[in-house]
């Protein structure tokens, strides 16, 4: 019967709502930790997320990747809790949980159901506190870690390239060093370098609590102040702006990798939209110049058969496989534009990357039709329809929008704000951020694999 | 991420949907049709499944299925009064309408999806592009030709990464000759015609054969209304069609097998299993359990703990069945030090080997039934989620109160059910086992 009832219930939960979109609720409680709800009652269910404004563009030369691995280390118990009984913890209320480490934040988070949401806010408000675990817990993990880092990168040709890129793109600004760190980085961690950067970061002011799903915000708020808020208010450290200098002048770097196909990513340096970007009577001509290369992006790009597909990769004499543009838009660093490409069979990189300036320069020249503005733009507002089916995504959205400065309706003031670009500021863009100066060229150089080759050997010191 | 796929593996064996009612019926021209309304949102996700998987390729011909599948958005052909539409046209045409209409395959299935705004103009719109796409593509042989070439180039660079020999091998091991061992080469590629695709979609793609899932903010009448132009171009056959010839169940297999394969990698790629069972399993939820406790409940998993928590040998390690039409592969899996592939070998045997034996203990299987009980809810709290258990239901015909039943399937699992299923569909005395790039 109690079950029949739980069901009943359920399906009246999904069919009453007639109208999912609800207020966002934002404040801040005395410690300075932000807390942001978002209710949307279509099911039971739930998702708690904890942000930390603190990511790898955090750490510094020598420790690279240790933010990242203090998120695997978040795991690792609590003055109250032995290694792994968090996610036990989290298991047995019927939670899927996991954590991310971003060059701009680190973010956790636990699934559940609703009705379970204030037994994961003590349990990660406890984590974040009071973060304990020997030695031998970080010995073990780090060799994990190492395992992730052969996995993604070093065994991944262009991922590689792709760390290479970073290096070579950023000279000051920390985006140069990969999220998960370098190897060496990673062999000469300590314990004590993890505990250091939980202790300076894990402040309250340096972290947001982000709630979305069938929740009351009164709920939320009351047991926010009752787990986050106590947590001791510390001083949240300065951070050094680390400004990426003005590059003048095309950098080029060759990665060798065994592949069979080549390819090749162009990283030009384009501004960045700050929030006051996202209304127009604050923007400046740099946060315009940022959603137009967005725009640009698209057009290019954006759909099945835009420019790069029909001028690269169709016809009989195609010089590429694929080839793609993407536009960073914002971020805590500086973003870059990217155009990248995998050369067809018979075709250089060199071909590649010259085909994919000439549409570059096809724009500058000829401009954009309003069609396909019209056409981009209708993806976006329909794709702000569709995200509303994920309340995963939407708490995702908007402590993304959080950790990088920007208001929580930052989604909707981008689209309305990309609606307002003008085919001419389109064109006036790929003129000007498009030359050699700003740009750094990665080009992935295919080796066959040497069967001859022995197996290769483990770094010194690893674990047995 | 800590970890990656595990829970996509978990959420594709459990085949939940609960306290969703379903309306099911049957069109005129055959095709089943399975809805739940959610009106919340202005939108809907629809999918039509196929017997049109990889499961039906001729040997020769391995990846019929997939390349026809994405062919089928490679342009349209005219009608009387509607120009022909190439790829381009296509996509931009649905680009034009936010929406996206496509198909892609699976060892059992050929699926189409459509998501669209349910905004009636754009919706009607978007039907009546998408029933021309269905019943008319084009299959233009010089695509085909370069389609060809690209899928070529990228196989050739997949085999360059120790993952995907590993994959290849594994599957072929397991499965010897049964279709779901078949591997798309540039051989089997090369022997593919736009004839073969023609073919095939005629032969399988007619509404009788259509079982149609739809999650969104449409009622019964605006389904039937939307599905009337979806299959109004294709010929209804008089509501039925003759069934097609069964497919050969996977072989046991009689012996164990050990494969090595050299790569100058920087780990050590390691899979190990056999085949598993069929969807229609009467141990299917005994299976789903215990599974969870072995290799599928995220961090707390024996095999996460034995090998990534206690001896940092792996980032990621799992298990899964993948119950199928026929029985699709259990898989164990992990990516190690080369140096290290032999420890973690041992190590993962060995839990796998007292899992089969011993079964759970009380207490894990209280804090599985626990976690699957407790969040149900979570598999169906999107339309994307809710659509893929629709879809599931609707493919494998479960009762149409499986939702109603599922939690107390689940609940009454005991510690000698999971043993005992697990002891008759698990042997790992016979397993198929492939290192790639170990050393020694």
């Amino acid at each position: 019967m109690k079950r029949f009832l739980f069901l009943v219930g359920l399906w009246v939960c999904w069919a009453a709502q007639a109208q999912p979109v609800a207020p966002i609720a934002q404040f801040r409680l005395a410690n300075g930790l932000t807390v942001i709800v978002k209710p949307d009652r279509r099911a039971p269910t739930a998702v708690h997320m904890l942000w930390v404004r603190v990511g790898a563009m955090d750490e510094v030369d020598g420790s690279s990747g240790v933010a990242h691995v203090l998120e695997h280390m978040m795991f690792k118990g609590t003055d109250t809790l032995a290694p792994g009984e968090f996610s036990r913890r989290v298991a047995a209320l019927g939670g899927r949980e996991n954590a991310f480490t971003a060059r701009d934040f680190t973010g956790y988070y636990q699934q559940i159901p609703a009705n379970r949401l204030e037994d994961v806010m003590k349990l990660e408000a406890d984590r974040f506190a009071n973060n304990r675990w020997a030695d031998i817990e970080f010995t073990r993990e780090i060799e994990v870690v190492k395992e992730e880092r052969r996995l993604r990168t070093d065994d991944n040709p262009r991922a590689l390239l792709y760390e290479s890129l970073n290096a070579a793109v950023f000279v000051a600004s920390p985006y140069r060093r990969p999220i998960v760190g370098w190897m060496n980085d990673l062999e000469a961690m300590t314990p004590a370098d993890v505990r250091e950067f939980h202790r300076r970061w894990y402040v309250p002011a340096n972290a947001a609590l982000v709630v979305a799903g069938d929740v009351d915000v009164d709920q939320v708020r009351q047991w926010a102040d009752k787990y986050y808020g106590a947590i001791v208010a510390r001083e949240l450290p300065g951070r050094k702006p680390r400004v990426e200098p003005a590059q003048a002048g095309v950098r080029r770097l060759d990665v060798k990798a065994a592949a069979e196909q080549a390819y090749v990513s162009l990283a030009f340096k384009v501004p960045a939209l700050a929030a006051d970007g996202l209304e127009a009577r604050t923007a400046t001509p740099a946060d315009d110049d940022a959603l137009a290369l967005t725009v640009l992006a698209a057009v290019l790009d954006g759909y099945g058969g835009a420019r790069l597909d029909r001028a690269l990769t169709q016809g009989d004499d195609r010089v590429a496989d694929s080839a793609g543009a993407y536009n960073g838009l914002w971020g805590r660093g500086p973003q870059v534009f990217v155009l990248d490409g995998v050369p067809a069979k018979g075709k250089t990189a060199e071909q590649v990357e010259r085909a994919l300036r000439a549409q570059i320069e096809r724009v500058a020249r000829d401009g954009v039709s309003q069609a396909e503005l019209d056409r981009v733009k209708t993806q976006w507002v329909a794709s702000e329809v569709y995200k509303l089916d994920s309340v995963f995504n939407q708490a995702r959205s908007l402590g993304n929008y959080w950790a990088i400065g920007l208001p929580l309706d930052a989604g909707e003031r981008l689209v309305a704000r990309l609606r307002g670009v003008q085919p001419a500021q389109v064109q006036a863009v790929a003129a000007r951020y498009f030359g050699d100066d700003q740009l750094t060229v990665a080009t992935l150089r295919p080796q066959p694999p040497d069967p001859n080759r022995r197996a290769r050997i483990p770094p010194p010191g690893g674990r047995h | 991420m800590r970890f990656i796929l595990l829970f996509a593996c978990l959420l594709a064996n459990l085949p939940a949907l609960a306290g969703i009612p379903i309306q099911r019926w049957t069109l005129p021209s055959g095709a089943q049709v399975y809805l739940v309304e959610s009106p919340s949102i202005a939108m809907v996700d629809l999918q039509i499944d196929f017997d049109a998987g990889a499961r039906r390729d001729p040997a020769e011909k391995a990846g019929l299925a997939s390349v026809t599948a994405g062919m089928a958005s490679r342009g349209v052909l005219a009608a009387p009064g509607e120009p022909a539409l190439d790829e381009n046209a296509l996509s931009e045409a649905w680009a034009d309408l936010g929406a996206s209409f496509g198909a892609g395959a699976t060892g059992d299935r050929m699926s189409f999806s459509l998501r669209s705004l349910t905004y009636p103009d754009l919706l009607g719109r978007a039907v009546a592009l998408a029933g021309r796409q269905f019943a008319q593509p084009a299959f233009p042989a010089t695509i085909w030709q370069r389609e060809r070439e690209r899928i070529t180039a990228s196989l050739r660079e997949a085999n360059t990464r120790p993952a995907t020999v590993a994959g290849r091998v594994f599957g072929a091991a397991v499965y010897g000759a049964h279709p779901y061992g078949y591997e798309m080469t540039a051989q089997t590629l090369a022997r593919i015609e736009v004839a073969d695709m023609q073919a095939l979609y005629a032969r399988a793609i007619q509404p009788c054969r259509a079982k149609v899932s739809i999650v969104g903010a449409v009622s019964r009448a605006q389904v039937d209304q939307l599905l009337g132009v979806l299959f109004a171009r294709i010929p209804a056959n008089g509501g039925a069609c003759a069934a097609f010839a069964p497919v050969p169940e996977v072989a046991a297999l009689a012996a164990p097998a050990d494969l090595r394969i050299p790569a100058d990698s920087a780990q050590a790629h390691l899979l190990m299993g056999q085949p598993g069972v069929k969807r229609d399993d009467p141990d299917f939820f005994p299976l789903t359990v215990g599974n969870y406790i072995l290799g599928g409940g995220g961090f707390v998993s024996r095999l996460t703990s034995e090998v990534r928590e206690k001896r940092g040998l792996s980032y990621s390690v799992y298990s899964y069945f993948s119950p199928s039409l026929h029985a699709g592969a259990f898989t164990v899996g992990l990516q190690t030090r080369p140096d290290q592939a032999a420890q973690a070998l041992a190590v993962s045997r060995d839990v796998v080997a007292r899992f089969v034996a011993d079964g759970p203990t009380q207490g894990e299987l209280d804090a599985a039934k626990s976690n699957l009980v407790g969040g149900f809810a979570l598999l169906i709290d999107s339309n994307r989620k809710l659509l893929g258990n629709v879809s599931n239901i609707a493919w494998n015909g479960l009762p149409l109160d499986y939702l109603d039943r599922w939690t107390a399937m689940v609940e009454r699992v005991t510690v000698a059910d999971v043993r005992t299923a697990f002891a008759r569909a698990l042997q790992p005395g016979r397993m198929v086992t492939v290192i790639v790039g170990g050393n020694p």
